[in-house]
């Protein structure tokens, strides 16, 4: 055979079984390249989550304040008590939850209804997939700033004058429904992130099986229900698996809007972290609270795994 | 090519740093305030003065600029040849060395001149650490045409007391009026720059001359709750997210009738190209109650050079002029006389025609001479200034503590409920920051 | 009642889907469209109740933003910064991948689910360390600087990305390959790349776009040189006096290029941001 067969539209050959002995030199030669490829990548990220890290838990038991220059006395776990006693603490584990789960429900289940919507062509599909996905390109400094002066402003917002001219009382959304600000300003910036994939997925769906489930009388729900959405589990996984990673630590949207108030209905814990770090400048309970984040994360991200990441990286 | 221009790019940008200029580069990290960017604008005729100097501006917000220069002294990093520091940080920092000391200045600067709160309020040990570029206190602006429509009238330092009453008349949120606006949104210098000189009016200190905080005791108690009552009944909508800025933009689009914040705000109002009450604007001092100590804050944006900079002389050079009375001649030649930097020069004060041209002028000067960050309390007090302590977990618990007064302003718990949080906080702060000696 | 006839029916739902279509897009584009609007507006009619929807646009804002700052400059940043980090994330992502794919072992699963956790680390806690290390080595404020931190956050989303998508190629048109006796240079260049095209460039596409927004680290490890669009954005937020209006143009700004460029590449991230996700 020559190179031409593999060629992508190559039939796939199946593999002589004289060759067995050759295959499984190359396979072990194979796997020294493998391992120097791999490398590289799995250095950089170990070098950077070592040396960081190994200095972050250095400091983790030093009294290292930024204000005080000099001195870092051993302290121990104090760092650590303090942090995990902190009155913002356990708000911010729940906001932290409640962020990650409500904007994760609102992209999916609106992503969804719209992917389907959009399905079928209809004048301009181009231009409102463009208008779609278009959020997911801003910046989240500039969409929480934008959506807090000219859209939530309870004086002169847009959603203001909205309420005013039906009739009601213009909502106070960062006093009122401070997270569900926060919650629906994540979700616009991430709703299209969730449109592009179960889009693409939409996309392949069977039409055959849909007409055939047609002709067999079945409504509209029930092909949702039996055909689309089986189809879109994947795609779901995907989306809750990414966006989780990326949720988990939302910081830039509450720096611009809240502040983490009021109260601390809009601290999480990424939020948390940074009040120690960077208002403190306390180095020693910022890096006590690195840790413990990274260790809640690695809770969060083994329970994820086994709920849908096992699916995902599985062959199929 | 891609790859080229950006393999090129990134070489450049490692030896970018290695260049040295022929001319002395300094940088300067400032806050994106009016004043400030009038400076930036102006800083050409500095360049054509000094050809062997050039200015790389830094201008940010003023939380993310402090985090920065906060950053970068604490670890020497050396990013920065001018920090724009407030009073707060000058006397911290400068004790600590990281500044570099403000002598032997030119005979024409004329230190003398510069107010002498603002001068101890930059000062560590008798020592000068930073120059002021402007200063402020605080004071009550009203509407005029709306007192007068009232039959209302705004005596020379109201009382809080007095205020309420104006602001209940006043209020008419269904024509979009609302009786005062004031600062509620969280922050160290928002907030609880308002809320301390509330305090300290109503009796309240910080600390005792333990380093004891006094949150639950009843002046603090009576203060918020009054604060809490006033803003919450009298304010805009929204009140617990306004800082300066938004209020000022409520107030200049004539929604409020009263409104207590700092004395920079005058040339705002009064300027008819941002403001739509200009000209109706009364102004007053900041109000009293059971005490007229504290009652107006002082502060000041100053200029310093810190230890870590490799351009300390040319970066001197540059402070020296900023602040320098030429300085204010050129923003006067530039941009009219009542835009000149306010609150520093007493000579300022003493020119008639901006007397005249800023109908602000006088109660911001007498503002200033009231505000005395050595005695602003009626209990005595162990730490220097009005609306802040000067010292390093001051920050830190003052931003933790106005989360919870703008928590119990909206209404999401209640003032008492607010008050023992923030005397938990203190008191874990102070303890952890090694202040009571258990030995 | 009228009895609506079949091809009456399909009209009247077409018009239905269109129009519901339109006002969802409308609804979620709005903002974004807001912004624009009152970029063209005065300060003063930017904070106006009710809002002016009718107003003569100006570009003074536009001409304060180009008067006070040096947009190119960020701009350029930006750029280099964008284009560094994901050129150097696809050469480590790339090789890294193609092992894990094709080379499986059984702590692949594992080396790459610990690479994406590494994503949930906050990087405020972090920052002090780094700031040090950063000091140290004399990367603060360089574009090599925030080259290498764009990489090293991005890297394991990468890696995964294109892991996905090279899992997909079946191994069968691989190993034929092979018993033709191409190299590993032939293998990648005529079918890996060919097959995963589409991956690969909405991989390129996510990590510029992540790049491009990226605000944390590149306004605490930058001062003048080095800074991107995003710390340009934090000198026009909250000043003092009215401020929407000149927001919203250096907004519009600095979002403008990265959005463009995305409807431009739209088409390509629609086919290939599956994750493997899609069959």
């Amino acid at each position: 055979m020559t190179i031409q067969s593999c060629d992508l539209n190559a039939s796939v050959v199946p593999m002589p079984v004289s060759n067995e002995n050759s295959a499984a030199s190359a396979h072990s030669k194979a796997q020294r390249v493998a391992r120097w490829l791999v490398s590289p990548s799995v250095l950089v990220l170990l070098l950077w989550m070592i040396v960081p890290l190994s200095m972050t838990i250095y400091f983790s038991v030093l009294q290292y304040s930024l204000l005080y220059p000099g001195e870092h006395p051993f302290v121990g776990l104090e760092n650590y008590e303090f942090f995990l006693t902190d009155e913002g603490f356990s708000a911010g584990m729940s906001n932290t939850l409640i962020l990650v789960g409500a904007v994760l429900a609102i992209t999916v289940v609106l992503g969804v209804a719209i992917s389907v919507l959009i399905n079928t062509p209809f004048p301009g599909r181009g231009i409102v997939r463009v208008m779609l996905i278009s959020p997911f390109f801003i910046m989240p400094t500039v969409s929480a700033l934008v959506w807090k002066n000219l859209l939530m402003h309870p004086v002169s917002g847009v959603f203001a004058w909205l309420a005013q001219v039906m009739g009601m009382e213009p909502v106070d959304w960062f006093a009122q429904y401070p997270l569900s600000a926060i919650i629906l300003i994540v979700a616009w910036q991430w709703l299209p992130f969730a449109i592009l994939l179960l889009m693409t997925a939409m996309q392949s769906l069977d039409k055959e099986q849909v007409e055939a489930a047609k002709l067999d009388g079945a409504g509209g729900w029930a092909i949702f229900r039996h055909i689309t959405l089986p189809h879109l589990a994947r795609p779901i996984a995907v989306v809750v698996m990414i966006e989780t990673i990326f949720l988990l630590s939302v910081f830039a949207e509450i720096f611009t809007t809240t502040g983490g108030g009021p109260g601390y209905e809009t601290t999480n814990l990424a939020y948390l972290i940074y009040s120690q770090a960077l208002l403190q400048f306390d180095v020693g309970m910022a890096s006590a609270g690195g840790l413990i984040a990274v260790v809640l994360a690695n809770i969060v991200a083994f329970f994820l795994v086994r709920l849908i990441g096992k699916s995902l990286t599985e062959k199929h | 090519m891609t790859f080229k221009t950006t393999f090129s790019a990134l070489t450049l940008g490692l030896t970018a740093s290695l260049m040295t200029h022929a001319a002395t580069t300094v940088t300067i990290g400032t806050v994106n305030n009016g004043d400030m960017i009038r400076m930036q604008k102006l800083s050409q005729a500095f360049e054509a003065q000094h050809p062997d100097i050039r200015l790389e501006w830094v201008v940010l917000e003023e939380n993310v600029l402090r985090q920065r220069l906060t950053t970068d002294i604490a670890t020497q990093g050396g990013q920065f040849d001018v920090m724009t520091i407030g009073m707060y940080e000058a006397p911290i920092w400068g004790e600590k060395g990281w500044l570099t000391p403000m002598t032997d200045l030119p005979a024409d600067y004329d230190l003398n001149d510069v107010f002498p709160a603002v001068r101890n309020g930059l000062s560590a040990k008798g020592t000068l650490y930073a120059l002021p570029f402007y200063g402020e206190s605080s004071m009550t602006f009203y509407r005029k045409d709306l007192f007068d429509a009232a039959g209302l009238s705004m005596p020379r330092q109201p009382t809080w007391s007095q205020m309420m009453t104006f602001a209940r008349t006043l209020h008419k949120p269904d024509q979009g009026q609302y009786g005062i606006c004031l600062r509620g949104k969280a922050g160290w210098g928002e907030n609880m720059a308002l809320m301390t000189t509330i305090a300290n009016t109503f009796g309240a200190r910080w600390f005792d001359e333990q380093w004891k905080p006094e949150f639950t005791g009843p002046e603090w108690t009576e203060a918020v709750k009054f604060y809490v009552d006033l803003l919450g009944q009298y304010g805009p909508p929204g009140a617990s997210s306004n800082g300066f800025n938004e209020n000022l933009a409520l107030f200049n689009s004539g929604k409020c009738a009263m409104w207590v914040d700092a004395t920079v705000a005058g040339s705002f109002v009064s300027d008819a190209s941002q403001s739509k009450v200009a000209g109706k604007v009364g102004f007053a001092l900041a109000p009293k109650q059971v005490t007229d100590k504290g009652a107006g804050w002082l502060w000041a944006w100053a200029l310093a050079v810190p230890v870590s900079s490799d351009a300390k002389d040319a970066a001197t050079t540059f402070v020296t002029w900023a602040t320098s009375k030429a300085y204010s001649d050129l923003v006067a030649e530039k941009y009219g006389i009542a835009n000149v930097p306010p609150g520093t020069r007493q000579s300022t004060y003493d020119n008639p025609e901006y007397m005249k041209a800023a109908p602000f002028a006088a109660m911001t000067l007498e503002a200033m001479s009231k505000a005395n960050p050595k005695d602003k309390t009626l209990k005595p007090a162990p730490y220097v200034g009005v609306q802040f302590a000067a010292i390093p977990e001051f920050q830190a618990i003052a931003s933790q503590v106005g989360k919870l007064i703008a928590g119990a302003l909206a209404g999401s718990m209640p003032v008492e409920r607010a008050l023992q949080s923030a005397q938990n906080i203190t008191l874990r702060e102070m303890k952890r920051a090694r202040y009571y000696a258990s030995r | 009642m009228i009895a609506l006839s079949q091809k009456q029916r399909r009209v009247f739902s077409q018009i239905a889907l269109t129009a519901a279509a339109w006002s969802v897009a409308f609804i979620i584009f709005f903002p974004i469209l807001w912004m624009v609007l009152t970029s063209f507006k005065t300060e003063l009619e930017a904070f106006a109740t009710p809002p002016s929807l009718f107003f003569s646009p100006t570009l003074e804002n536009y001409q304060e933003v180009f008067g006070r700052s040096d947009y190119m400059h960020y701009a350029w940043n930006s750029v280099v910064i964008s284009m560094g980090a994901t050129l150097l994330g696809m050469l480590l992502a790339v090789p890294a991948a193609y092992a894990m794919a094709f080379y499986e072992t059984k702590r692949t699963q594992s080396t790459l689910l610990w690479m994406l956790s590494t994503k949930m680390l906050p990087p405020v806690g972090v920052l002090v360390p780094i700031y040090l290390l950063f000091k140290e080595s004399g990367l603060l404020d360089t574009r090599t600087g925030l080259i290498l931190i764009y990489t090293l956050i991005n890297l394991p989303i990468m890696v995964w990305m294109i892991y996905t998508y090279f899992k997909e190629i079946p191994k069968d048109i691989l190993e034929a390959c092979r018993m033709d006796g191409a190299t590993l240079g032939q293998e990648i260049s005529r079918v890996l790349l060919p097959m995963c095209k589409g991956g690969l460039a909405s991989t390129v596409l996510l990590s510029l776009i992540l790049c491009w927004n990226e605000a944390f680290w590149s306004l605490n490890l930058t001062a003048a040189n080095a800074a991107p669009l995003t710390a340009l954005i934090a000198s026009y937020s909250s000043p003092e006096g009215l401020f929407w209006a000149k927001l919203s143009a250096v907004s519009t700004l600095a979002c403008a290029p990265i959005l463009i460029f995305g409807w431009i590449s739209q088409k390509q991230l629609v086919r290939g941001l599956s994750f493997g996700a899609v069959k």
